[in-house]
């Protein structure tokens, strides 16, 4: 993996620094431009450059198997060729031998023929195989390298770049490629290697028909360009319209209750079957095309078989060619043409596959917005003091401002609780120290560090945080736990359960521990979710502890016994608890109110109801409601 | 998802299995085959043709126009033959790209049928990958990969009679060839099968993998868990690979049999040939028999090894057919009746002695939901209490039959659940799942997903209601359910009610996700409406605001409400307490805190003491 890894890092790097030209193609760079068609000159140099880089890249490594995977299949189709050879000189040279009584007449052409066929088959194994491995590999490479991406890329990229598309990018566009690589370099191989001997020998036998094969080059190449033109078109065309359909595909399977519940699996179908018969009819547009290209050459080669025939028949007729020299012309001028079948085909899946290396690409050209810095520094052990200096903060750059220049201390160790009305901007402040995003302007810091020059590895291992939806990954309740600290053993795993109190009904599960809790912690109820999630975060055990809504959902003695185990844990860890039941705010040593993007009141919990303020009104609510 | 009953369905059952989408496909993929057969003949025999043609110029008064003729005879073959090459594609990509799209909507509509249960155990990258990848196999097998196999096989035949007449003895021999490709071609195909299978099973759970990935980005950034998937997610990969080498070596071994094979042979066959013709007084081949047998041996060398390469892709296509008929022979539990009844709306909602398991239960454990009865009256707000994993998602999920219930009957308006059509029976609820679940459309979309907005006029699954909003009220409807729903909020996003929610509604906040389910729950006025823990992200400032608004909508509306918490109970009319699968009591919130231990354990803080060793047990 390491290997892999390293090389992969490359990847990313070499495709990153094309940035360092113009900005004309700004509009194009990463996956901005994904969904234009018509690109002009310079715009499709821009694009396709990019793509072949990627390609290039990711053959680094494989370069020499592809290499001998090349020769394997040289050889293999000299030693298939050879054969009627063999039988050629079996008959001219071993026949008068063995007639003459010599026996080695017959088993040297006998023997050299099995040598070449058992040649040929054990190389057709090898180049098989290595083709396979090779392009497994890249493709092995520029999974993990995708992936890596959209994990390293910042929730704002993953707002607006659904789950849909990463899946179509790394599913159905690799699948592209995979075929340029499985059955590429073969058919070109051996494609160009006939052509070029055949080619050779006609223009040794008979320059004159010589030139007739390459006045067919003209229409030849005429045709290729219109074919580059229209099926570049396509072909994007199709990679556009595939990802639609995913997107959708995705997001109904993703929604599949309230699809259900509220009735639209028959307008979602509706809908599934436009993009569906709008990928067909690109995809049928595509091969259309090709299905022009592939009797055209043919058609081409026939033309010039038959060229050749008449110019050569005079020159038979006239007594200028011997009759057995138009034959074997005539012969290999119609086999020359037979691979260009192949290397139509080869061109084929390589615009394919470019038209799909222009989309991962650009994905893989995206950088995250939240980089970790040049220098990093270091933070080995955390106190867990906590600085907003002047932060502000908004979603999108011309977006409301959603943190209004805020200026908050939290001293270490201290158990914090924000409240505040929906919306006002509680999970945007946990999301900056978790460093989600980073702030407009202004700063936040860990121990004086500011977060963005903080080692990322530090932050994650001082700060976690349990954000407001509990997302549970399929695999077993173990492995989700284990998340928070992938090293912890079982007894840490099974301490941090019962820490928050769901050790029991973890143990009532039909595999306890291992039960698989499926698609998106699917078998548990949402209470049960947040207390996984809960025991996630005591197991990280970090020096900064984020809770945004953790309880929401439990039923109040569970709730209870959560806090309870939440104080002990705390001790001495700085933490920041968003709740909207005052509950959890009992355990708080202090309280801040937040509204709009503001702190509006701050100060002991005590302190606070006593001054009538919002959070005063709340806490009445609260008692009341408790009252109830 | 491992069991695979299609292991021992044959190629023809398979296809067979494939009927209806290939109804419109036999025809013109015959004219292809057709044409492809043709194309084949043409290419053999513009060789021979051509020699022909030539040795006519041989003749001593040949004349210019023999050139002439030749050339034409020529042209023409070629001509014929590029036509025949594009008659195959344009009679069988038209057909094939049909059934292949056919299939794809096919299964997303069985997709969709299914229920949840379906889709807890299903990764969206299986799913995903049989919908794209599969189809497109399919595909490429219809219109090239089968036509490309009976031309191969067709060729070979014509070329192994050829050469049967040629020389019978030889061609015994080399038929000699044909019996280990008898045998270790079952062999292959086997293990091939196998690994196609497990490859295209294993591209789907990586496609899973990338799905989760993404989904719960949130949780890998907040833990700095990236580096932890990005294992998980090789893992999956390099299996995927080895699979793939392991697929791709299997085929090489077979392809290297097919060439060793009867080349070898043919060498044998060239050995024998010398000596035959070296006794020829007493064997009687000659020379040019000899030539002309391995002449014509050579036209067998392309079609053997298009079959070797073909066959590979046809079980890769039966393999996709496979995963295709997995999904499709599920079963749909939750449908339709025959002859749905119907019955006036009241708002009426009965839980008769309901049943409910859960398929994966232990067989000893008694049912989740274990004889539920409870009677709901028309317009009364009904509270649902119970602990954490009590049930009550679980409960409500059984009303609009998400999940079937397995025992007992749930009724509204006096009718049975299960005798409502499926629209019907939708469409008088309105839902408010715990989690939001929104889609990446507009704010507007989201709020009108039960009502006509964006919906086709003969849309089947939206049945005339009286209380239904109509088209044109969509627009105050909205407006009004965002104000009940205290989702004003929305008038403040930068484009209004037209804003964009981000998937999963995630550029929202908490509360604003969860106040616009509310709405959208509340939007087609619904006669049962199904909230399940509504405010629990909500403030209890907003909550109090929805809680009032809310009554107004209420007092007309049946309301099952899942409560976790007084405030949120403080709408209800009556409480029902569920515990341990059974509604335990019901009664107003004062009457059940001073009678009943269970529901004052639930509805307060009052906990059962934990050691403190147990929590530090860690340390
Ligand atoms: N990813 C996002 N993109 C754009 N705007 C966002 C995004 N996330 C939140 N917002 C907006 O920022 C504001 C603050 O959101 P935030 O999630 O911080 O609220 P909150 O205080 O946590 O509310 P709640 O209690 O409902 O969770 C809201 O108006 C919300 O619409
Ligand atoms: N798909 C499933 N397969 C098996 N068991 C499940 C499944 N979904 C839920 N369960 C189990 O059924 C029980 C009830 O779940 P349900 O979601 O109905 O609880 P709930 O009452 O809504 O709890 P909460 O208050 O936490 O939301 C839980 O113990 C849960 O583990
Ligand atoms: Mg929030
Ligand atoms: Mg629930």
């Amino acid at each position: 993996m390491s290997e892999a890894t390293s090389r992969a890092g490359g990847v990313a790097a070499n495709v990153a620094t094309d940035d360092a030209m113009s900005d004309r193609f700004a509009h194009l760079r990463g996956t901005a431009g994904e969904e234009q068609i018509e690109l002009d000159k310079e715009e499709r140099g821009f694009i396709r450059r990019r793509s072949w880089k990627l390609l290039v890249q990711l053959s680094v490594g494989v370069r020499r198997k592809l290499l001998i995977t090349a020769l394997f299949v040289v050889i293999a189709q000299a030693a298939q060729a050879s054969i009627p050879l063999i039988v050629a000189w079996a008959i001219d040279w071993g026949l008068p031998r063995m007639i003459e009584g010599q026996s080695s007449g017959m088993w040297l052409p006998g023997l050299s023929y099995i040598a070449c066929a058992v040649t040929a088959g054990i190389l057709i194994f090898h180049y098989t195989r290595m083709t396979a491995e090779a392009s497994q590999q890249m493709l092995f490479t520029l999974r993990g390298e995708v992936f890596r991406k959209t994990q390293a890329l910042s929730l704002d990229f993953h707002e607006d770049y659904t789950s849909g598309k990463v899946i179509s990018r790394q599913t159905s566009d690799l699948e592209s490629l995979r075929e340029l690589l499985d059955g590429g370099i073969n058919s070109l191989v051996q494609g160009v290697m006939f052509m070029f001997f055949t080619g050779v020998t006609i223009w040794i036998m008979d320059f004159r028909s010589g030139l007739v094969l390459v006045a067919a080059l003209i229409p030849i190449a005429m045709l290729g360009r219109w074919y580059q033109r229209n099926s570049e078109v396509a072909y994007r065309r199709t990679r556009v319209s595939s990802a639609k359909m995913i997107v959708h595909f995705v997001e109904s399977m993703t929604g599949i209750r309230a699809v259900q519940a509220f009735r639209r699996e028959d307008s979602r179908s509706r809908q599934y079957r436009r993009l569906a018969a709008r990928y067909r009819e690109d995809m049928v547009r595509s091969i259309s095309l090709f299905g022009v290209l592939q009797p055209s050459l043919m058609l081409i080669g026939n033309i010039t078989v038959t060229v050749v025939l008449l110019w050569g028949g005079y020159r038979v007729l006239e007594g200028d060619l011997g009759i057995g020299v138009l034959v074997a012309l005539v012969l290999a001028t119609k086999r020359v043409f037979q691979p260009l079948d192949m290397i139509a085909m080869f061109y084929n899946s390589l615009q394919s596959a470019t038209a799909a290396l222009e989309k991962v690409s650009g994905l893989l050209e995206e950088s995250p917005t939240v980089t970790e810095a040049h220098h990093p520094r270091h933070l080995p052990e955390a106190r867990g003091e906590l600085e907003f200096t002047q932060a502000s903060f908004r979603y999108d750059e011309d977006g409301p401002v959603v943190l209004h220049a805020l200026d908050l201390h939290i001293p270490a160790g201290q158990t914090v609780a924000v409240v505040g009305r929906t919306g006002a901007g509680k999970s945007t402040l946990a999301k900056l120290l978790a460093r989600f995003y980073d702030v407009s302007s202004g700063a936040v810091s860990l121990d004086g560090v500011d977060l963005r020059d903080l080692a990322v590895t530090d932050h994650h291992r001082h700060v976690a945080m349990v954000t407001q939806e509990a997302f549970l990954f399929s695999g077993t309740i173990r492995g989700n736990i284990a998340l928070g600290r992938p090293e912890a053993s079982e007894q840490e795993i099974i301490a941090a359960a019962k820490a928050v109190g769901c050790h029991d009904l973890i143990m009532e599960l039909p595999e306890g521990y291992a039960t698989d809790v499926n698609k998106r912690g699917g078998r548990l109820s949402a209470g049960q979710r947040q207390l996984i999630s809960f025991a996630r975060a005591f197991l990280a055990d970090p020096a900064v502890l984020i809770l945004d809504e953790a309880t929401s959902s439990l039923d109040l003695p569970s709730e209870a016994l959560v806090q309870q185990g939440l104080e002990r844990l705390l001790g001495n860890r700085t933490a920041l608890i968003i709740a909207h039941r005052l509950s959890t705010v009992a355990i708080a040593d202090r309280v801040l109110v937040i509204d709009d993007g503001r702190v509006v009141e701050d100060g002991a919990p005590a302190e606070l109801a006593a001054q009538g303020g919002y959070y005063a009104k709340l806490d009445a609510a609260w008692q009341s409601s408790m009252g109830a | 998802m491992t069991e695979s009953p299609g292991r021992s369905r044959t190629l023809w059952q398979a296809l067979a299995r494939l009927g209806p989408y290939l109804e419109g496909l036999k025809l013109r993929w015959t004219l292809g085959l057709i044409a492809a057969i043709g194309a084949g003949v043409v290419a053999l025999s513009i060789p021979q043709v051509l020699q022909v043609l030539v040795n006519s110029l041989l003749d001593d008064n040949a004349q210019v126009s023999a050139v002439w003729t030749a050339g034409a005879v020529i042209l023409g073959l070629g001509v014929l033959e590029a036509g025949l090459v594009y008659l195959r594609r344009f009679f069988v990509i038209p057909p094939a790209s049909d059934a292949e799209t056919s299939m794809r909507t096919r299964l997303f509509d069985k997709l969709q049928d299914l229920s949840a249960s379906f889709h807890s155990a299903w990764g969206a990258g299986q799913l995903q990958s049989r919908a794209i990848a599969d189809l497109n196999l399919l595909r490429r097998w219809f219109a090239f990969g089968s036509l490309m196999l009976i031309t191969s096989v067709v060729s070979l035949l014509v070329g192994f009679t050829l050469m049967a007449t040629l020389s019978p003895l030889l061609a015994v021999v080399f038929l000699g060839a044909a019996l280990p490709i008898m045998i270790i071609g079952p062999r292959f195909r086997k293990k091939f099968v196998h690994y196609s299978r497990a490859s295209q099973d294993q591209a789907g759970d990586v496609a899973t993998k990338v799905e989760e990935s993404v989904h719960g980005i949130r949780v890998l950034k907040a833990f700095g868990r990236g580096d932890y998937a990005q294992e998980g997610f090789t893992e999956e990969a390099d299996e995927l690979r080895d699979l793939e080498v392991s697929k791709a070596r299997t085929l090489a071994k077979f392809l290297m049999a097919m060439v060793i094979l009867p080349e070898g042979i043919l060498g044998l066959c060239l050995l024998i040939g010398l000596w035959q013709v070296a006794n020829q007084e007493t064997t009687g081949v000659t020379i040019g028999a000899l030539a002309a047998f391995f002449a014509t041996a050579a036209v067998l060398k392309g079609p053997i090894e298009g079959v070797g390469m073909m066959l590979g892709m046809t079980f890769t296509a039966k393999t996709a057919i496979d995963r295709h008929a997995d999904v499709m022979d599920t079963a749909t539990e939750i449908t339709s009746p025959h002859a749905p009844v119907v019955a006036p709306e009241r708002g009426v909602l009965e839980f008769d002695d309901v049943h409910f398991r859960y398929p994966d239960t232990k067989a000893g454990d008694r049912d989740l939901i274990d004889g539920v009865t409870l009677q709901v009256r028309p317009g009364e707000t009904m509270a649902l209490v119970s602990a954490t994993g009590g049930g009550t998602s679980t409960l409500l999920n059984l009303i609009p039959r998400l999940y079937e219930t397995t025992g007992g009957a749930i009724r509204i308006d006096g009718v049975d659940v299960k005798d409502y059509s499926l629209a019907d029976l939708r469409s008088r609820i309105g839902v408010a799942f715990e989690d939001p679940i929104l889609f990446s459309t507009s704010v507007k979309s989201n709020v009108l997903l039960g009502t006509s907005h964006l919906r086709d006029v003969d849309d089947p699954q939206h049945p005339h209601r009286d209380a239904a909003p109509a088209p044109d009220q969509l627009d105050e409807v909205l407006r009004r359910t965002l104000i009940t729903a205290d989702a004003e909020f929305v008038e403040t996003l930068p484009q209004g009610v037209d804003t964009p929610v981000g998937e999963e509604g995630l550029s929202l906040s908490g509360g604003q996700r969860q106040r616009l389910a509310l709405a959208r729950a509340i939007a087609s006025a619904p006669s049962v409406l199904l909230l399940d823990d509504p405010l629990s992200a909500l403030d209890v400032r907003t909550e109090e605001a929805v809680t009032h608004r809310l009554r107004e909508v209420l007092n007309r509306t049946t309301t099952l409400i899942v409560a976790h918490r007084p405030s949120t109970v403080a709408m209800a009319d009556r409480v029902a307490l569920l515990e341990h699968g059974r509604i335990s009591d019901v009664g107003t919130h004062s009457e059940l805190l001073e009678r009943s231990r269970a529901y004052r354990e639930v509805m307060s803080a009052s906990v059962r003491p934990v050691s403190a060793e147990e929590v530090l047990g860690r340390e």
